[in-house]
């Protein structure tokens, strides 16, 4: 177990150095002179030279990356051209709302789609089996910010029951909070209900032709039983690895819900970068993302151990 | 020798061909096109797609104006209002605005229609540019042992950066043009089909007609294209199709965001943007587009979904 646990661990390293990598060298693919790029259009030549020598892009490439990996272990993302602070510091002030809307979501999204996927699973080809297929292939189709603008138009703004931007701080009060965040959550988590029911349902649906499903329908326990314990526990494993997969789908969504809902999130603030070609902050919160992905994807494998015990690592 | 095997090589063969023969007369053996036909998801993902790409090549005979084209005095109309349009040489035309007009004053429905043909480029080459890339370095690592570990190592990484940030950062970096927005949907994309190539190729060349041809000392080059790849084409067309699909949404994204093609490009992407200042009041600015793209990605998924039942049942079953 703790050997598997360190060798886990470890395979994680390369991956995460070869992001570095790649990170590091997008900045390089770019034409023409670095320092110019990012000191901008209006910047004058002392001050891309002051660049220069401030990034040491006098020195070799591999040098350059050692420096900069190494202020990067050390936790220093560097300083934004745009907001003139500290890259770690910016991404601070914008991890609650970005976090909010990333739980809240999770929790709705498993909260539908996995009750969903086992009801459709155990009435097979019945009429709630097709809606679900039909709805998912639907909900990988709509795009996030079109059906961020259908619901704030008919919710917020037909029916006013909700506000229609916005974000508001847990420390301000949980209702406050949630209101603001059921909107986006609500946009966010249909894509993902539709992955995480389809895959509950294909994998419910194996375990259900087992011979313990029998068993325990022969014994006479109540479906509920035979569903909730028997079945849905022995289809954990996809379900979780497609929760873990669907993190990246996650992140694409985040930077775009919250331009729409005009959340201060670590997606706003990407696209905010991206807007004033701010570099240091694309890479730092590029890396940040990347970094989350991998570390999920990690926790999710050494899931598998409590949700199957016959995995012995 | 003879008593060690009870029944020869030619028995076996007769036996088996007699087995074939038994069950083509059961069960009538359908082509794979014929079974691709007779999808109803490859039917109406197909037609709906057919439409698109006909509104696409016809979109000027469609009673459009130029989508460049604008009129002060025709701005922010109502679905269905009539108004006045400036032509370049400087006439005032009288043109009915069926979906309405932006704040510029530009028509609504050519800028969708004219947007259709931007998608379903977009879809499509970044589609080509995936598959392309994919095929060629799947290849490699399948054959060239000694490039398959650090390759894959490398498409690790790339998996591992969310794709549409790789899009955003890169268009950022190149600025947006038709070609940078597509290279930069498609970069993402590129080790899924890798992996898939990959792992096909793997399979494939221990298939016995592999080491025949390679005893018969076929090069390397002529057993890649002649044995591995026409194998590899259902799952690839397959897989094409998903990227299209997901490669129109992003290039909509890129463009809804401000990061992708200029913003005087009729994209739906770049309508909706348009849109998003005036949403409380005109929200068929972005309703329009977004019903249009909402179509589109829907129709090449479902066609993908089709072809994936049909043409590549193991791909099927792993949902």
């Amino acid at each position: 177990m703790y050997a598997f646990l360190a060798r886990r661990l470890l395979s994680t390293i390369p991956v995460l150095l070869i992001v570095s990598v790649l990170v590091f060298l997008m900045l390089r693919l770019t034409p023409g002179d670095p320092a110019a790029v990012l000191a901008g259009d209006a910047a004058t030549t002392e001050q891309i030279a002051k660049i220069r020598t401030g990034l040491g892009l006098d020195r070799s490439i591999p040098e350059q990356f050692a420096i900069w990996f190494g202020n990067v272990l050390t936790g220093d993302l560097g300083e934004s051209f745009y907001y003139k602070t500290k890259v770690t510091t910016l991404i601070g002030q914008r991890l609650e709302p970005t976090l909010s809307l990333a739980v809240v979501t999770i929790v709705i999204a498993v909260l539908v789609a996995v009750p969903l996927g086992v009801l459709a699973a155990w009435r097979f080809g019945g009429w709630l089996d097709r809606c679900l297929m039909g709805f998912s292939v639907l909900g990988f189709s709509i795009p996030v910010f079109v059906l961020a603008y259908l619901l704030i138009w008919l919710v917020s703004i037909k029916l006013g029951w909700l506000p229609v931007q916005g974000y508001q701080r847990l420390g301000d009060g949980a209702g406050l909070w949630l209101r603001h965040l059921t909107l986006p959550a609500i946009t966010l988590s249909i894509i993902y209900i539709a992955l995480i029911a389809r895959v509950t349902r294909a994998s419910v649906l194996e375990t259900l032709g087992e011979d313990y499903i029998r068993t325990a329908r022969a014994k006479g326990l109540p479906e509920s039983t035979v569903l909730m314990r028997h079945a849905l526990t022995n289809a954990a494993v996809p379900i979780v690895t497609v929760i873990g997969i669907g993190i990246a789908l996650l992140i694409g969504g985040v930077v775009v819900t919250e331009s729409v809902y005009a959340i201060p999130g670590l997606g706003r603030l990407t696209v905010d970068a991206v807007l004033a070609r701010d570099f240091p902050t694309i890479q730092g919160v590029i890396l940040l993302f990347s970094f989350v992905y991998v570390a999920i994807n990690l926790m999710v494998d050494l899931s598998y151990v409590f949700f199957d015990p016959r995995i012995r690592y | 020798m003879a008593a060690d095997k009870p029944i020869s090589t030619a028995d076996e063969q007769a036996l088996f061909a007699a087995l074939s023969v038994e069950s083509a007369a059961i069960v009538p053996q359908q082509s794979a096109w014929q079974r691709v036909r007779r999808n109803l998801s490859v039917r109406i993902g197909g037609i709906a797609l057919a439409l698109l790409v006909l509104i696409a090549l016809l979109a000027p005979w469609l009673g459009t104006v130029d989508p460049s084209l604008f009129d002060p005095a025709s701005r922010d109309l109502l679905p269905g209002k009539q108004g006045a349009i400036t032509t370049l040489e400087g006439d005032s035309l009288k043109h009915t605005f069926v979906m309405g007009s932006d704040s510029f004053g530009r028509d609504i429905y050519s800028r969708v229609i004219y947007g259709t043909q931007v998608s379903l480029i977009v879809g499509i080459c970044t589609a080509l540019v995936a598959l392309t890339f994919g095929i060629v370095l799947g290849l490699c690592s399948g054959f060239l042992r000694w490039l398959d570990g650090p390759l894959m190592r490398v498409m690790d990484g790339v998996m591992a950066i969310p794709a549409i940030l790789i899009a955003i950062a890169l268009v950022a970096m190149w600025r947006g043009s038709l070609l940078t927005v597509v290279v930069a949907i498609a970069i993402p994309e590129i080790p899924r089909v890798t992996r898939l190539v990959r792992s096909l190729v793997l399979t494939i060349r221990e298939e016995p007609y592999v080491e025949a041809a390679i005893s018969l000392g076929t090069p390397t080059w002529k057993i890649m294209l002649r044995h591995i790849l026409p194998n590899c084409v259902a799952p690839l067309v397959v897989q094409g199709t998903f990227i299209c699909a997901s490669g129109i949404l992003v290039e909509a994204i890129l463009s809804f965001l401000g990061v992708g093609l200029p913003p005087d490009i009729p994209t739906w992407g770049n309508v909706m943007a348009e849109g998003r200042a005036q949403f409380n009041e005109y929200p068929h600015n972005i309703f329009f587009p977004g019903i249009f793209l909402a179509i589109t990605v829907l129709a090449v998924n479902m066609l993908g979904d089709g072809l994936r039942d049909t043409l590549d049942p193991k791909m099927a079953k792993r949902v």
